[in-house]
């Protein structure tokens, strides 16, 4: 083997956004013929770096060079054109356009200006038949499932790279002999030098195909490693790191002895969603939900927060059969919940953070009782104090506050109606450590009062902290339930890759 | 799938047959060349600023100043011919640049500050019915031989139809934007964005230039049919076209184009505004309605065509969750 090539390389790469550094001086290497795995928690700065290094964001300070020149792209178009393509974590064709459509869009055969669509249709058919893919390329893209669209991302991807070619979580949604096809496919790219950058979840993937691999944690480099000089264990580590591990200890106290069930899902299951779902919560209780994007957390939560409503099975709250059909009932038996999207479903960016918190118990109230004004202000100011929200004063825009304390406002406005049960679906998301490690231990206390919470959340150590138990999701269904000692990261990571 | 894709085109041709039908079978000379061939030449304003429609809300816009563009187009074009003189022709050449750059700020506007297409073109209508007014509050009326040998221009068809100037002009452009929309890289952009502007974007669709030229493309075609508009009028006067951008949105939902974007045809809207004429034919030889139950007939129209658009999005993005659940 010849000396390989430096393609691509990143030199500390800071990006950061209002209240978050999302990449903190990141260095990475990209050579020519080599699969280089990209790896951390989520939340790690994988994806920013991967859209940073494509143009898509804007980096805020550091140096891209690109087959030695100093660089950066100002669009996802000018790095493609310079010979860097990417399939994005999310699948993003355009469900609209036809399959051959999508495959070369922007790059289509044409003679005279015009688009010669029968000669694009062939290109397609052979181009998907590498992938074993013999589909109508002709019809739109919307007709298939997300494995064959994610497959169709992928070969667009590989008909695009010249040098690079980035592929963000690709295996999430394929089974394992199209996972297998994947792998042929990018040992072929491999061996025309084409660059791959692999970012996956799956342990297991990374040692079947890198050779080196990147580890990233909280925005930054952990470091560079020989994919065969790395024991499985002290990459495991570098992902998770030493903070969390600490504070699972300082978080670990004894669960009450067991209480009354609060809530009680009987094989629920949402039309077009989730199926078969069954699960208790206890009074005080935390339970977590564990498994990957996809895999049905967001919707249980949904469907007991009332947003979803059932086709199948049934809650019972309290002792009582809950028939939802909106989260104004939910509230109204006593179930909160804090959602994924923060910024779009959980804060209202130009009220004040006063008004957030009031939202939920104004609304109890009846919206012809308003609150006085002083009132509202006592209880701002107590629950700012309580949970150490970090601002100047209760009458700042909300959208001003760094992420962490968004969701302590959150997370406030529901205390405030100090309800049953808590629903937090990842509420340590994007947000730094500092405050990652109170909302852990505000979970735990509120558990102490006798709250009980659903928590989801993809940092496994974190659940393991604090939940009493965990069930594990997969492909909208329960895979299983831990425990005990059974309940430690490496476990349920077992349970959501294997089943 | 395709056959749900093209239903709402079948729909209104099947519901354009069945009228004419009606009528033809009701009425004498009504299922006759000349019917038809006026069709084309009394809505060949509208059809051109429809073809425009098509195309920006296919792409996930709208185009409110479209109508007020047509009486800016007629009273400049009104008023360069018979004050000033001006050859008809060079006073065109005119018009359409001018009509380009008014499209371009709009365009640049929606993309680089992200504002709502709607409240954009809101402002453009406003503005360029307002120039309108203040050119020339009254009618201004065109005097000139080229003016005349326009109208005189055509041939005639068998059964007394008439193909004229206006209607030679849309052909034409419509075959060019039929072109345009399926048969080039613009035209797929288009459709992109209508898609999904942000996956479009990742993709490496130049979103800045396609926006641009989409609200380009839709002020020229209306500063077109303002032209066309004033061959049919022999004048120019700023309150023309008061409305005539809903009548084009009409035609275009009609046509089958979904109202968010990504889908659509130009000849469905080409079917839209012939269903939208051959309303008003049926009601101007019946006699004894009133010429507002057009409107009422679009009206009902309308209602059905966007219910059932919801119910075909609905089904195809159910049939979408289903494909999707097998993968998980």
């Amino acid at each position: 083997m010849t000396t390989p090539s430096l393609v691509l390389e990143l030199k500390q790469v800071c990006k950061h956004f209002p209240g978050v550094k999302a990449l903190q001086d990141v260095d990475l290497r990209l050579f020519a013929g080599e699969v280089h795995a990209l790896l951390g928690e989520n939340g790690a700065g994988k994806s920013t770096l991967v859209k940073v290094m494509t143009g898509a964001l804007a980096k805020s300070s550091g140096d891209i060079y690109f087959n030695g020149q100093n660089c950066s792209f100002a669009s996802p178009a000018a790095a493609q054109q310079a010979g860097i393509s990417t399939v994005y974590q999310e699948v993003n064709l355009l469900p609209n356009l036809s399959v051959a459509q999508n495959l070369f869009l922007g790059h289509e055969p044409r003679r005279f200006g015009l688009i010669q669509h029968q000669k694009m249709q062939q290109q397609a058919q052979q181009l998907l038949l590498r992938f074993k893919l013999n589909i109508d390329v002709s019809a739109p893209l919307a007709q298939y499932s997300v494995a064959v669209q994610q497959l169709i991302a992928i070969a667009r991807g590989v008909a695009m790279s010249a040098k690079v070619l980035v592929l963000d979580e690709p295996t999430a949604s394929l089974d394992s002999s199209e996972v297998q096809m994947l792998f042929d496919v990018m040992r072929q790219l491999r061996e025309q030098g084409v660059a791959i950058v692999f970012i996956t979840h799956f342990l297991d993937q990374v040692y079947q195909i890198s050779d080196r691999i990147t580890v990233l944690r909280n925005g930054s480099k952990v470091g560079e490693y020989l994919a065969a000089d790395l024991p499985r264990a002290r990459l495991i580590e570098a992902m998770l790191g030493k903070e969390l591990q600490q504070l699972t200890h300082q978080a670990a106290t004894t669960t009450p002895a067991v209480a009354e069930p609060l809530l009680v899902l009987n094989n629920i299951a949402v039309k077009g969603s989730i199926s078969g779902i069954s699960l208790t919560v206890a009074q005080g209780q935390a339970v977590g939900l564990a498994g990957l994007l996809g895999s049905g957390r967001t919707e249980v939560c949904r469907a007991v927060y009332g947003v979803d409503v059932l086709s199948q099975g049934e809650i019972q709250f309290g002792g009582k059969t809950l028939r939802l059909q909106q989260p104004a009932d939910a509230i109204k038996a006593g179930i909160a919940l804090c959602p994924e999207e923060r910024k779009t479903e959980g804060i209202i960016g130009p009220l004040s953070i006063r008004e957030n918190i009031m939202l939920a118990r104004q609304a109890r109230r009846g919206w012809w009782r308003y609150l006085p004004v002083k009132q509202q202000q006592q209880l701002a100011a107590f629950y700012i104090d309580k949970l150490h929200i970090a601002t100047p004063d209760a009458d700042k825009p909300i959208e001003q506050l760094s992420g962490g304390n968004q969701q302590k406002v959150i997370l406030a406005r529901w205390l405030a109606i100090n309800p049953q049960l808590l629903i937090l679906d990842e509420p340590t998301r994007g947000i730094d450590i500092g405050a990652h490690a109170e909302i852990l231990l505000l979970i735990k206390s509120l558990c102490q009062q006798g709250m009980s919470l659903l928590v989801t959340s993809s940092e496994l150590e974190e659940l393991v902290a604090f939940a009493a138990k965990v069930v594990v999701l997969r492909d909208w269904q329960k895979v299983t339930e831990l425990s005990g000692d059974t309940m430690t990261a490496p476990h349920i990571m077992q349970a959501i890759a294997e089943g | 799938m395709m056959s749900v894709r093209y239903l709402p085109l079948w729909i209104t041709a099947a519901l354009l047959c069945l009228l004419f039908g009606i009528g033809g079978w009701q009425f004498d000379g009504f299922a006759s060349l000349a019917v038809v061939s006026n069709l084309f030449s009394d809505n060949a304003f509208l059809l051109i600023v429809a073809l425009g429609m098509t195309l920006v809300i296919i792409s996930g816009g709208i185009d409110l100043s479209v109508g007020a563009v047509i009486a800016l187009s007629g009273v400049a074009v009104s008023l360069l011919i018979s004050q000033y003189q001006w050859h008809p022709l060079l006073a065109f050449a005119l018009i359409l640049p001018v009509a380009a750059l008014f499209g371009a700020l709009m365009g640049v506007l929606i993309h680089v500050y992200k504002l709502q297409p709607f409240i954009v073109t809101l402002a453009g209508m406003f503005l360029a019915r307002g120039l309108a007014t203040t050119l020339s509050e009254e009618s201004v009326a065109i005097d000139h031989s080229f003016y005349d040998a326009i109208a005189e221009f055509g041939f005639v068809l068998p059964g007394g139809g008439w193909v004229g100037a206006s209607t030679m002009i849309f052909i034409v452009l419509l075959l060019l934007v039929i072109v345009l929309m399926h048969y080039s890289r613009f035209g797929t952009y288009v459709y992109a964005l209508g898609g999904n502007s942000q996956s479009a974007e990742l993709m490496g669709v130049p979103v800045a230039r396609t926006t641009i030229a989409i609200y380009v493309l839709s002020s020229v075609l209306a500063a077109l049919a303002g032209i066309v508009f004033t061959f049919y009028t022999f004048s120019g006067y700023a309150l023309a076209g008061v409305g005539m951008e809903l009548d084009a949105i009409a035609a275009v939902v009609i046509g089958g184009t979904l109202l968010t974007g990504g889908s659509g045809f130009v000849i469905g809207t080409v079917l839209g505004v012939l269903l939208m004429g051959v309303i008003q034919t049926y009601i101007i030889f019946d006699g004894s309605l009133s010429s507002w139950w057009t409107k009422i007939v679009i009206g009902l129209l309308l209602f059905g065509f966007i219910v059932l658009q919801k119910v075909l999005s609905r089904r195809t993005a159910l049939t979408t969750a289903a494909g999707g659940t097998a993968h998980g």
